[in-house]
């Protein structure tokens, strides 16, 4: 217990609007371990996933997490936020399980050789699929946000899944009040995505006063990086590939959304403090998910990964 | 830290507004939601250029921006031009932060509309300069005023092809309050606009020198919604109970409505038991005091039995508690609601299994407000109902609290969320009605016969031959000295059912009386032997849940349709198929099969009697009765 109040912020001083979003996403979190029998939470790293762990030790507190963290790792995350990711599992004192597709890795499936598409269909996709099966988890959180894309601003809190995982937008159940639906049958799931209405200035607003500790990558740093089509690619490790023509550059670069090393773009920035972040977000001219590679593949390519199971 | 130099950070001030835009189709909706977006800077570069891109595509503009491609995300409505369901969108100012329900115009109305209304504080509704006061806008308003919304903004949109005309706003200013007078909102404020090019939404428009109101905008961010939860009386419903060890006992939850300090007394609505608030934790620490809308765990001096559904008030402040309340109810299925079938409820955080329409007062024509006869609300009606539960239930009237007196309806076979309910008043008929204690009970009885009671229920087609093994059972039974009652289908039509038909809403009551005749022959200590064609899962489920688990013996006679039709013992079949009856089982109705059911009988190339065997042995097996 006492592991979980390190962090505790000295005084309570947050606006109205965050307090309202910080006990809707607690209540919604008390419903889930209230009604399933078995749930998790997804835990990708970034700073939304830092956000959500720390609404759930509010939402349980004096008791310990009523459940496990699940990272689904691609094998191609960033050195620092593998780092980041097991420092806090043990600063906190939960329980981490990280699941990788095997059979993704024994085939050789990565981001450069295999393109972002298939990569992110076998080692994210299936990986998660695979693994909540694995393990038999009946509800699973999820902190993706309504305002981060447009198909995600249908979703439901509580998104039910048919057998097999798969997300159909034309059947959701109706969301009224906060009387969720939590009913399922014998291999059904439900994904709950419990920050669904909070926004991203929301979220690092909340990181600032509560003093939430999130991976230094979000901080501008001098970093190694080639520039691919008007993107920044970080060379974090040596499997990067670079073109005979390419030579890493040092760049004071930060992220604004972290995920594949050779799939999240870079931006140059000076932000070295959250208040400089958010700063630089009001004068932003672009959307955080412009950074990420993975949603330009194809038209309406967020709609397609979520039907076929994707957070 | 300096937080006050970061611009746009809210002060400990700074709250939310959530609200819903309703209009037609062509009223400009999503054009006014882009536009809100975009001109409070919440659109970035990436969006504008995709937007750009989308709008020579799909959109409906020429060259100009489509704002509302904005908004409609899903792949299929973007390509048919429709919005298919609630998007919520986000906009930030230094003031508030807001919270849009976008919901759609078209036939779903009202089932989006009330999802998108269930949680908003205000509605901007949509008028077409050009046309008016609609229908759609008497219904769009009447939704909003029955779901609780007290605030509405008339924006008269399109003012820009009424050539800014102040005489075109007034006459439809006129016209919405005469009708919505009786609609019950605290405010109606009217805003003249054009969505498409951007007058009064962020700032007053020259174009409209007459009009001395606010922009939308500046009304957003000021209007005074009264925290009305904090002045209500204290609900807090129970979540979960937090039990890390012996020494903390917690009750996790959100206060509903108003508010509640250390040393507080509390009463449990339903038990009546008494305690008071020991203390409110939170990891922030203990507070002195929570108020509507803090989520924290309460503890209390005393233990008392405590559960996730119960609600914890004042014990001068009581919910109401009942089995039976009057409930406005949405109903949001294509299967149609039919009153007496069964169904799963969830009112606040309390789960009750079974629960039913018991009678539907009449349906509301969300047009006109007119009441109309109804025995079936099918998708997107909206009835006046009375319904029961299977246990008491802790609630206020919706009107008064909306967190404590909304429920949620389910369909307990899909689990589809089918109908949303507004609680009007509890109805007292249950608490005048007390159960009699009986001295001779069920198993007294059955002990002097010598058997187990049960419930031997036969389902199946018309002409499966369910009457003919039924019958034969019965007088192998009887020859065995065990006591029976055969209760058929044709018969209980006769007397008990005689003024029933074969519409879905008359078979389900049907089946509702003869469980209820055979649950008293069973507590009698006899075999009710019943013979039904009971088409329905949830009538035959809804029987087995009268009784206790391992009375209810479902017998199904299996018997492929074609074969029914052939036998056609009565002629039903030829009747049927040339339309001289209607609502035939295997005809033109439904018939459900049993997935589960403990004796199954296949009858093609069987003999009666020998099936009858069969059944008699699985009752021996089951012990119901002993081997002779």
């Amino acid at each position: 217990m006492n592991a979980q109040n390190i962090n505790k912020p000295d005084t309570h001083t947050l606006p109205r609007h965050l307090r309202r979003l910080e006990a809707e996403s607690i209540e919604i979190m008390r419903d889930v371990v209230a009604e399933f029998k078995k749930p998790v939470m997804l835990y990708s790293i970034g700073k939304d996933s830092s956000v959500m762990l720390h609404l759930a030790v509010k939402a349980f507190y004096p008791a310990k997490l009523p459940f496990p963290l699940m990272h689904v790792d691609t094998t191609w995350k960033f050195r620092e936020m593998i780092a980041f990711r097991d420092e806090t599992a043990k600063r906190l004192g939960v329980d981490l399980i990280v699941h990788i597709n095997q059979d993704g890795v024994a085939r050789g499936v990565n981001p450069i050789a295999s393109g972002s598409s298939l990569h992110t269909q076998v080692m994210k996709t299936d990986a998660l699929k695979q693994a909540l099966d694995l393990h038999g988890f009946d509800a699973a959180f999820g902190g993706a946000r309504r305002d981060e894309e447009k198909s995600r601003a249908k979703e439901r809190i509580f998104s039910f899944r048919q057998a097999g995982h798969v997300w159909d937008p034309r059947n959701q159940r109706p969301e009224l009040w906060n009387l969720f639906n939590t009913r399922i049958r014998q291999g059904e799931t439900m994904r709950v995505f419990a920050m669904s209405n909070w926004t991203e200035l929301d979220v690092w607003e909340y990181i600032m006063l509560e003093k939430i500790p999130v991976v230094p990558l979000y901080f501008a740093r001098p970093r190694p990086v080639v520039e691919r089509g008007g993107t920044l690619i970080m060379v974090d490790d040596d499997r990067l590939p670079l073109q005979p023509n390419e030579k890493p550059q040092m760049k004071k670069i930060r992220f604004r959304t972290l995920g594949c090393y050779p799939l999240s773009g870079a931006i140059e920035s000076n932000a070295t403090t959250i208040e400089e972040i958010v700063a630089e977000m009001q004068v932003a001219t672009v959307s955080e998910r412009q950074g990420r590679l993975i949603d330009t593949d194809e038209a309406a390519s967020m709609e397609k990964k979520k039907r076929e199971g994707y957070f | 830290m300096d937080t006050d130099a970061i611009k746009g950070l809210g002060t400990a001030e700074k709250d939310q507004l959530r609200f819903i835009t309703c209009g037609s189709v062509d009223d400009g909706k999503s054009t006014l939601i882009g536009r809100l977006l975009h001109d409070s800077k919440m659109i970035y570069e990436d969006q504008m250029q995709a937007l750009a891109r989308d709008s020579v595509k799909h959109g409906t503009t020429g060259n100009d921006i489509d704002f509302a491609l904005l908004v409609d995300g899903l792949e299929a409505e973007r390509e048919q031009g429709i919005t298919i369901d609630v998007a919520y969108r986000f906009f930030n100012t230094p003031r508030r932060s807001f919270m849009v329900a976008d919901t759609p115009g078209h036939e779903q109305y009202t089932r989006n509309m009330a999802t998108g209304a269930s949680n908003a504080q205000l509605a901007v509704i949509l008028i077409d300069a050009r046309k008016g006061v609609l229908v759609q806008t008497k219904r769009h308003s009447f939704i909003c005023s029955l779901l609780g919304i007290r605030h509405v903004v008339v924006a008269v949109n399109k003012i820009d092809l009424v050539d800014y005309r102040k005489e075109v706003f007034d006459r439809i200013v006129g016209d919405y309050v005469a009708f919505a007078s009786t609609l019950g909102f605290t405010s109606i404020v009217p805003i003249p606009m054009s969505a498409r090019y951007g007058d009064n939404i962020i700032n007053r428009s020259g174009n409209t020198d007459w009009y001395h109101g606010p922009c939308l905008m500046d009304y957003l961010e000021s209007i005074d919604i009264e925290s009305e939860m904090q002045g209500l009386p204290f609900r807090f419903p129970v979540q979960w109970v937090n039990r890390p060890n012996l020494d903390f006992r917690g009750y996790a939850g959100t206060v509903a409505s108003g508010h509640i300090a250390v040393g507080d007394e509390i009463v449990v609505a339903a038990s009546g038991r008494n305690s008071r608030v020991k203390r409110i934790a939170t990891y922030d620490g203990d507070l002195a005091q929570a108020e509507a809308g803090d989520a924290v765990t309460i503890t209390l001096a005393d233990e008392i039995d405590i559960g996730r559904g119960d609600i914890l008030a004042r014990p001068t402040e009581r919910p109401e508690v009942a089995d039976q309340f009057a409930a406005h109810l949405i109903w949001m299925d294509q299967e149609a609601m039919v009153p007496g079938r069964s169904y799963a409820f969830r009112i606040g955080t309390q789960s009750i299994a079974t629960g039913s329409v018991t009678h539907i007062k009449h349906k509301i024509d969300v047009n006109t407000r007119e009441h109309l006869a109804a025995t079936t609300l099918g998708l997107n009606e909206i009835g006046f109902c009375n319904v029961a539960t299977a246990l008491p239930v802790s609630f206020d009237a919706y009107e008064v609290n909306r967190r404590t007196g909304s429920f949620i309806m389910i369909d307990r076979y899909t689990n589809r969320t089918v109908g949303a309910g507004l609680i009007t008043f509890p109805l007292r008929r249950a608490t005048n009605i007390a159960w009699q204690p009986l001295s001779v009970g069920k198993a007294e009885r059955a002990e002097l016969k010598h058997q187990k009671p049960c419930i031997l229920w036969f389902t199946g087609l018309s002409g499966a031959g369910k009457s003919t093994i039924a019958n034969i059972v019965d007088q192998k039974l009887f020859a065995m000295s065990r006591h029976t009652m055969l209760l058929d289908g044709d018969n209980v039509r006769h007397g008990l059912n005689r003024d029933l038909g074969f519409t879905e809403a008359d078979r389900v009551e049907n089946i509702r009386r003869v469980g209820e005749v055979a649950k008293l022959i069973m507590d009698a200590g006899l075999i009710a032997i019943c013979s039904f064609i009971s088409p329905y899962r949830a009538e035959r489920d809804m029987v087995r849940g009268l009784v206790e688990e391992g009375e209810f013996i479902e017998v199904f006679v299996d018997t492929p349709i074609e074969e029914c039709v052939r036998r056609d013992p009565k002629g039903l079949y030829s009747k049927a198929k040339s339309g001289k009856i209607k609502n035939f089982t295997g005809i033109d109705a439904p018939y459900e099969a049993p997935t589960g059911p403990e004796i199954h009988l296949k009858t093609i190339a069987q003999q009666p009697a020998q099936l009858a065997d069969d059944v008699v042995k699985a009752l021996i097996e089951r012990g119901v009765i002993a081997a002779i």
